[in-house]
């Protein structure tokens, strides 16, 4: 146990601020992103992941945020393991025909008002993998999309920025 | 040290031996063929009859063999029919074997009996190609869905990979298990993590699972299919998108069965080049560097998560800052923090200076000073030790009879390292790198936690040697074009395991088919043995220490 807390305490807290241009542009987002969170989300946006076909990659940078030096829950940012609790879906892959349906159900389960963030080049457009009998390009080709994040993957800062856009953008997206 | 085609030289009369070029081998036999165009030289193809095809598999067990691969290839562009192919290894060796099946009897006899693993491989082959393993014992679709039209078979010529395939109604017949207190957890395909697709179904009783079947196939994306379509050099691209984790190693194994094709000197012949590949040894060495780079952040990466999913969150947090560290680095050093599309065929595309080396090593520095302190927390915390010794068990036997790959067969007893027995330089280098490849015999998650934490201080070893040994040159050379009906192989260690490549060349040179053998086609059938008997909550704790690939599964 002296062990955990010594090596805790010698790391100390390795969450940094973001590099300027990220962050103007969050700092630029975030009074609006304050209100639209505490307004519609009350203060907390859950988010529930979906991986509809990609390669892994994306899914590691999402696991990335989550890391010490993103922090993304200091934004209010968290996942859930439920739809039924999530505000947002992270959608990646270029929706692979074997998972269609399940990305229809994971999305009808979610309550409304909901937002749906395509991740990565194959979620904006299907990417490499494109529309073929087993990939149907894009998460918009299947659901109403409100905002993309391109990138082969998305770096952690990407990400973070269009998670809160999205949200900045909120209030005018949807009735 | 060729027991495999000394094996069936023995039985089958005819000289299978590698390494000699196929027109002054002597002691030909009509029925069975020598395939010519299989490259590198030290890989032998030959053709049997396919009433031979299974008696092939059996002369091949007797000779401890491990079915590597098994999978089919449409030859209609050749005027042929189809072919059907295993590949088999022990030891150093890789040997395929090869029927030929007309196009009017698509019927091949199973090794599934013989060799496990050929019980995917053959369900796979029959959902996507349409051949008919005849007495294999279950031939429900295998990544096919229930919901495809039962006569589409993508990895047909005559399939158009293009068009939108229409949804029919179908039925997925589950296994079922009975009795009084059994009941069934479905699982999945949208897991409770940040994770991949996949569906499990467990039969249990009280706690206790006692059958668990997987179901995989939600995440193909028709890839093999795709590499049919784009050029060579486009398809190193797909081979890094395959599964996003292990980028490099699947960026190498492409480009090195590229290779073996293309780069091969005009006008060789008489002696082998085993290796078969002509590139600069910088780029051999700079590949090794982004390979152990990979396998050391995935590992961290694992070993993080394993420890999560017992509870233990604070070497999650540590393991991913040390992995945040490492990805960080590549971005400023090498422009991309997986190090994704920066090997080609030919070479490299990214170079490293001395700033770079020296940044590399004070990095090294730091994380191995770290993670020996992790590691002994790891060590010391009983509470963590209770719930991964003992857990999880997948048996040396069982390892052997699946012909597991990679960490899970070192974790289990098996020695196999690609590294080892099928090295790229600087690897071969054995007496000077002294890479030691760690091997537990318990199975058990505690094991594949344990063969990762010392790869990782390998990997550390090998990249500080590479960075202190790296030689001059280029970095990338220049390829030739791979001739009709020629076919390459690679066989590579990514973090995972070893992955396989075959490539054939059509009839105009374009890529006629390409396999891909990720660990995870072979390594999942080890999790599904491993599960019954545990605990329905250690599942996840088992699952995230196999970690395999659900992409690179699916394909
Ligand atoms: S965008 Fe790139 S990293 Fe993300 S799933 Fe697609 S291929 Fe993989």
């Amino acid at each position: 146990m002296i062990r955990i807390l010594r090596q805790i305490l010698r790391t100390g807290i390795v969450t940094e601020p973001l590099p300027s241009a990220v962050e103007e542009e969050i700092r630029r987002t975030g009074t609006e992103l304050k209100k639209a969170i505490s307004k519609h989300f009350r203060r907390s946006l859950t988010i529930r992941q979906v991986d509809a076909g990609s390669c892994n990659g994306c899914e590691l940078e999402i696991h990335a945020i989550n890391n010490s030096f993103y922090n993304c829950e200091r934004f209010g940012i968290h996942f859930t393991p439920s739809p039924r609790f999530a505000d947002m879906l992270l959608v990646t892959g270029p929706v692979s025909r074997n998972m269609e349906i399940a990305l229809r159900r994971t999305y009808n389960a979610t309550p409304t008002p909901k937002l749906v963030v395509a991740v990565g080049d194959c979620g904006c457009n299907g990417g490499i993998f494109g529309e073929s009998y087993a990939s149907l390009g894009g998460i918009d080709k299947v659901l109403p999309v409100d905002m993309q994040v391109p990138g082969c993957p998305p770096t952690p800062l990407a990400l973070l920025n269009g998670i809160l856009t999205a949200v900045d953008g909120y209030p005018g997206r949807k009735s | 040290m060729s027991m495999l085609s000394d094996a069936l030289t023995a039985a089958l009369g005819a000289d299978l031996r590698p390494g000699i070029w196929p027109d002054v081998r002597p002691g030909a036999r009509p029925d069975i063929r020598f395939e010519s165009g299989q490259r590198p030289l030290s890989v032998v193809c030959c053709t049997l009859p396919k009433e031979k095809f299974a008696e092939a598999a059996r002369i091949l067990k007797k000779a401890y063999a491990l079915l590597a691969a098994e999978w089919a290839a449409d030859e209609t562009p050749f005027g042929k029919g189809f072919a059907v192919f295993a590949c088999y290894r022990w030891g150093k060796e890789y040997f395929i074997v090869k029927s030929e099946l007309p196009a009017d009897d698509l019927r091949f006899p199973s090794l599934t009996k013989k060799f496990l693993p050929a019980y995917r491989f053959e369900r796979q082959m029959q959902s996507l190609m349409g051949v008919v393993p005849v007495g294999h014992p279950d031939l429900r679709p295998w990544i096919k869905f229930e919901d495809w039209p039962q006569d589409s078979f993508p990895l047909r010529k005559s399939f158009d990979a293009t068009k939108p395939m229409p949804r029919v109604v179908g039925d997925y017949q589950w296994l079922r298990a009975a009795g009084q207190g059994v009941y069934e957890i479905p699982v999945g395909p949208v897991h409770a993590g940040i994770i991949e697709p996949g569906h499990f179904r467990f039969q249990a009783v009280g706690e206790m699972v006692i059958n668990l079947e997987e179901r995989l196939g939600y995440v193909h994306k028709g890839i093999e299919k795709k590499f049919e379509s784009l050029s060579w050099r486009d398809g190193v691209r797909l081979a890094g998108r395959v599964s996003g984790d292990s980028t490099v190693a699947h960026s190498i194994t492409y480009s090195m069965a590229v290779e073996s094709l293309a780069g091969l000197p005009s006008g060789l012949s008489g002696s082998a080049d085993p290796a078969g590949y002509s590139i600069p040894q910088r780029a051999h060495w700079i590949r090794a560097l982004f390979l152990e780079r990979e396998r050391i952040a995935n590992h961290l990466g694992d070993i993080g998560a394993i420890c999560n999913d017992a509870a233990f969150a604070f070497m999650l947090y540590q393991c991913s800052r040390l992995r945040e560290m490492m990805l960080r680095t590549n971005h400023r050093l090498f422009g991309h923090r997986f190090i994704m599309d920066r090997v080609v065929p030919g070479g490299v595309t990214a170079d490293i200076d001395a700033a770079g080396k020296e940044e590399i090593l004070s990095e090294l520095e730091f994380i191995s000073r770290d993670f020996e302190k992790l590691v002994v927390i790891f060590d010391e915390s009983s509470s963590l030790e209770d719930r991964v010794r003992g857990t999880g068990i997948l048996k040396p036997a069982k390892a052997r009879e699946l012909c597991v790959v990679g960490i899970v067969a070192r974790a289990s007893g098996m020695n196999l390292d690609c590294r080892i027995f099928n090295p790229f330089p600087p690897y071969d280098e054995y007496d000077r790198l002294e890479l030691d490849v760690p091997v537990k015999i318990s199975g058990d998650v505690h094991a594949r936690t344990y063969v990762r934490i010392e790869e990782v201080r390998e990997s550390i070893r090998i990249i500080r040697y590479i960075l202190e040994n790296l030689p001059d040159g280029p970095i990338v050379s220049d390829l030739g074009v791979p001739s009709p009906g020629t076919a390459g192989f690679a066989a590579v260690e990514g973090w995972r395991g070893e992955i396989i490549y075959w490539l054939q060349a059509g009839p105009n040179g374009e890529i006629n088919r390409c396999m891909v053998r990720d660990p995870s086609s072979i390594n999942w059938l080890g999790l599904e043995q491993a599960i019954p008997g545990n605990i329905v909550p250690d599942f996840p704790l088992c699952n995230k220490s196999f970690n395999q690939s659900y992409s690179g599964h699916d394909l």
